[in-house]
């Protein structure tokens, strides 16, 4: 079979799917991209928290740069920031929770899918603004140009591309074609993912940009333990319940060496 | 009661001569790195002047600290806990690089490269941010004594009010030194602005810190610091403050500002307080009256009923006993000359001033009036409102009150001390109109003037018996030891363990190095004393040739010993591992 994305066909026609993959077999190389590469980057990402929390909990951080400006960081921040916080929501909502759950509450297909339509776009779209301002800025202010690094700058590239796909996807699908379901192919595919049974075939017949999208967004998670959006996983949500001021003894161990291991000599 | 300790210091202002020695011996030790160029955990500011970073005290805009809420609770001025989660992708209250400075060096590589030419070569300044030229405007004592203050002088956030007074009178003569370290707040707002929980006070001396694993860099402790002495590391994008000199002040040393400080200005002490009164006095309705609350959260280290508290609270006897020795004790609340700076933002903070009696004597001295007469000196600081008020808005939220009455403890110190010293029969009167005692005062001269390095600083070294388990530690045997090394403790500099020479294992660095230097400290001569064995330090040995008195020197010459010229085995042809070349054999070489 081959792959949707080397059959040059129009934009509808992306946005619809390729008729004769849905619901078909799924051929080797759709194995691979949505079998595999799914655990390949599961697993990066879990693997590589891990590896850099016990190794590099000094580089964890957010490395934010407004010390050298903050004038545009003050719009492109907490859009990019409200934003892709909206499209996580979004996410969630559109793959984790079953299309049988959200009807069993009663909300219609449609009324799911104008919310998720409006919204998604106008939080896609304050996304994509703020990062092109943040972007902007990275390039044009000296200090924070000097402060970007190589590790940065791919980053960056990904991240673009999987909200660039995204949003594309989704316009196509909804703006240009007549609207694609994907909480029947795409979110039963995505939770069968941690089910460990995940139905290649079914994104085997999703449209090419939400295969391209969801790719893309695989390369990012892959690439998410070793770059700065590590900062993510430690969102400071503990504050709204911790004390004021913590209190802590002095450290365990002030030396070079660890304890030694055994018995403690008393 | 809960009684905590806190390692505490107070500054004499009148003796500051404004050098800087400080900040710079300070930057040396902790913020001589790239991403803290801009960092000055110690700085000293000209007064009136702005600070550093400029105007900091502005809280209306920098909105440090906290504040009463209309219903008189505490709060961060800053805002609520989720205030500060919705901006924390961007703070709305981080002063930006110009507000500090922007580093720079300068490219002195060109004054030794450049190619012969009419005009001698330039070393243009490299702004350390961007590596290109920069223009230099300002830096982190750009008004230095007084500099340019004809153009920002006004700018000093505590004239606001007085300015017009300030420009007629005492442009000219009122002027002194501010060091400013971190405060060390008994409520620290930067800690409680902290979104990971990074920054924590130790329980055991009181030091708050940032732990770096847990910072993240999300810059809401710079704002929450009204002192801004909290620094955002522009490179690791982690947030460093000052460290009280934390491993320093562990095994009893004082920090390195105070070390190094000319003056012999500084005191560090311990103070005893009660943990549980420290909420209710920094929520003090009226801003004045916190010098006062402040004042009562401190406990008498010498009241039994303290004493039996403390030790329920697991603070060792050593540590209550030099509580009670605590200059910073005696200067706050036996002789009452230590004030608080800037205790209307409401943190309780730890670093004292004893406000500078030296701009009105300088006054009545200029004026031909006798500057040590304590009529005169009186007088004057009743006259001289302005220090006094500017000093207030320092010290006491604006009170003269409690400032007036520390500007005459010293001016009357002054004078007592006078007649002492030319012989007259002491005025028993001039102490009195203080509400002092002759002999209190004298004890105040003694600290104030005489006071040797163990009675400035009087700092017990943590205990080492609280964690057994510890490897590197200064424990009481290697450093409170009598009568010399290796009593009980093993493999000390020139000593040895039970089983001779080198037996007992390596003695940790850390105890090694401080041992060497309290040594030098307190001996009398320069160089290291003579009942040390000469030692040589191999940190910065590179493992070529081996440097002198590596080996102890040889009494007789042995000559064909095939090891005593060669420089380390290890370096040798390399056959068999490091283990057969400088295992046994090695040590039967030695003598």
């Amino acid at each position: 079979m081959t792959p949707p994305a080397a059959t040059p066909v129009s934009l509808p026609a992306l946005a619809a799917g390729t008729a004769e993959t849905a619901g078909g077999q799924a051929g080797a190389l759709d194995i691979v991209l949505w079998v595999v590469l799914p655990y390949i980057a599961l697993t990066m990402f879990i693997a590589g928290h891990v590896w850099r929390y016990r190794y590099d909990k000094f580089g964890w951080t957010t490395r934010s740069s407004q010390l050298h400006e903050s004038r545009l960081l003050r719009i492109g921040s907490p859009l990019f920031h409200f934003g892709i916080l909206v499209v996580l929501l979004g996410h969630i909502g559109g793959l984790v929770i079953p299309k049988s759950w959200t009807e069993a509450a009663g909300i219609s297909e449609h009324t799911y899918h104008v919310t998720a339509v409006v919204l998604g776009t106008i939080a896609g779209i304050s996304t994509l603004a703020g990062i092109a301002i943040l972007v902007y800025r990275r390039r044009t202010v000296g200090p924070v140009f000097m402060a970007t690094t190589r590790n940065d700058k791919f980053m960056y590239l990904l991240l673009v591309l999987a909200i660039v796909l995204g949003l594309v996807a989704t316009v196509a699908a909804n703006v240009v074609g007549g609207g694609y379901d994907y909480r029947t192919t795409i979110s039963p595919w995505f939770r069968g993912v941690f089910f460990f049974q995940p139905d290649a075939a079914l994104m085997a017949g999703a449209p090419v940009l939400f295969q391209l999208h969801a790719l893309s967004a695989l390369a990012l998670f892959a690439a998410w333990p070793f770059t700065r959006l590590v900062h993510m996983l430690t969102a400071p949500l503990g504050y709204l319940t911790r004390p004021y001021i913590v209190y802590r003894s002095r450290d365990v161990q002030l030396g070079s060496r660890g304890p030694r291991r055994g018995w403690e000599r008393v | 009661m809960r009684v905590m300790a806190q390692m505490a210091m107070v500054m004499n202002l009148d003796k500051c001569i404004g050098c800087h020695t400080c900040s710079v011996t300070c930057k040396q030790a902790w913020t001589n790195r790239s991403g803290v160029e801009y960092v000055w955990f110690n700085n000293v500011e000209t007064r009136p002047g702005q600070g550093y970073p400029r105007r900091y005290e502005d809280q209306e805009t920098w909105r440090g600290g906290w504040e009463l809420n209309k219903r008189g609770r505490l709060g961060l001025k800053a805002g609520s806990r989720f205030k500060k989660l919705i901006t924390i992708f961007s703070n709305p209250k981080l002063p930006a690089l110009d507000d500090y400075y922007e580093p720079w060096t300068y490219d002195y590589e060109t004054l030794t490269n450049a190619p012969l030419q009419e005009h001698s070569p330039v070393a243009r300044p490299k702004s350390l941010i961007t590596g290109k030229d920069m223009k230099i405007s300002w830096s982190a004592n750009w008004d230095d004594d007084l500099g340019g203050s004809p153009d920002h002088g006004d700018k000093d956030v505590l004239l606001a009010g007085i300015e017009e007074k300030v420009k007629f009178q005492f442009e000219e003569t009122f002027m002194f030194y501010l060091p400013r370290i971190c405060e060390h707040c008994l409520n620290p707002s930067c800690a409680a602005s902290c979104p990971s929980g990074a920054i924590y006070k130790r329980e055991e001396d009181g030091i708050v810190l940032v732990d770096q694993d847990r910072c993240r860099g999300w810059r809401m402790c710079v704002t929450g610091c009204p002192y801004k002495k909290i620094y955002f590391n522009h490179r690791t994008g982690k947030a460093e403050k000052c460290t009280f000199c934390f491993p320093r002040v562990e095994v009893g040393l004082p920090t390195v500002c105070s070390e190094t400080c000319v003056g012999r200005l500084r005191y560090i002490g311990l103070m005893l307080y009660d943990a549980d009164k420290v909420l209710e006095a920094a929520s003090t309705p009226d801003d004045t009256g916190l010098y006062e609350a402040q004042r009562e959260v401190f406990l008498d280290p010498n009241d039994p009923e303290v004493i039996a508290e403390a030790e329920k609270a697991d603070i060792p006897r050593d540590w209550i006993e030099a509580a009670q020795r605590s200059p910073i004790h005696a200067l706050i609340n036996t002789y009452k000359v230590a004030l608080p700076l800037h205790p209307e933002y409401r943190t309780m903070p730890m670093v004292w001033y004893i406000p500078p009696l030296s701009p009105v004597v300088d006054v009545v001295r200029d004026t031909g009036y006798d500057a040590e007469d304590s009529g005169n000196l009186f007088a004057a600081i009743d006259a001289l409102r302005i220090p006094v008020d500017y000093l207030a808005q320092l010290f006491t939220a604006g009170d003269p009150a409690p400032v007036d009455a520390v500007l005459r403890r010293l001016a009357a110190m002054r004078s007592y001390m006078r007649d002492i010293n030319l012989g007259r029969e002491p005025d028993g009167s001039i102490p009195a109109a203080v509400g002092m005692g002759e002999e209190q005062m004298y004890d105040m001269y003694r600290l104030l003037a005489l006071a040797k390095y163990d009675e400035r600083y009087v700092i017990p070294p943590a205990h080492a018996e609280q964690a057994h388990n510890l490897e590197e530690l200064a424990t009481e045997c290697s450093l409170d030891y009598e009568g010399g090394p290796g009593m009980g403790g093993a493999g000390l500099p020139g000593g040895s363990g039970p089983f001779g020479e080198a037996s007992g294992g390596a003695s940790p660095i850390a105890v090694e190095n401080f041992q060497a230097l309290r040594d030098r400290q307190t001996s009398d001569s320069f160089a290291s004393p003579e009942d040390k064995t000469a030692r040589v330090n191999l940190l910065n040995w590179d493992g070529k040739g081996h440097p002198e008195g590596l080996f102890p020197p040889e009494s007789e010459q042995r000559g064909s010993s095939p090891n005593t010229s060669g420089g380390p085995e290890t370096s040798g042809t390399g056959s068999g591992g490091p283990d057969a070349a400088g295992g046994p054999e090695h040590k039967e070489d030695r003598p």
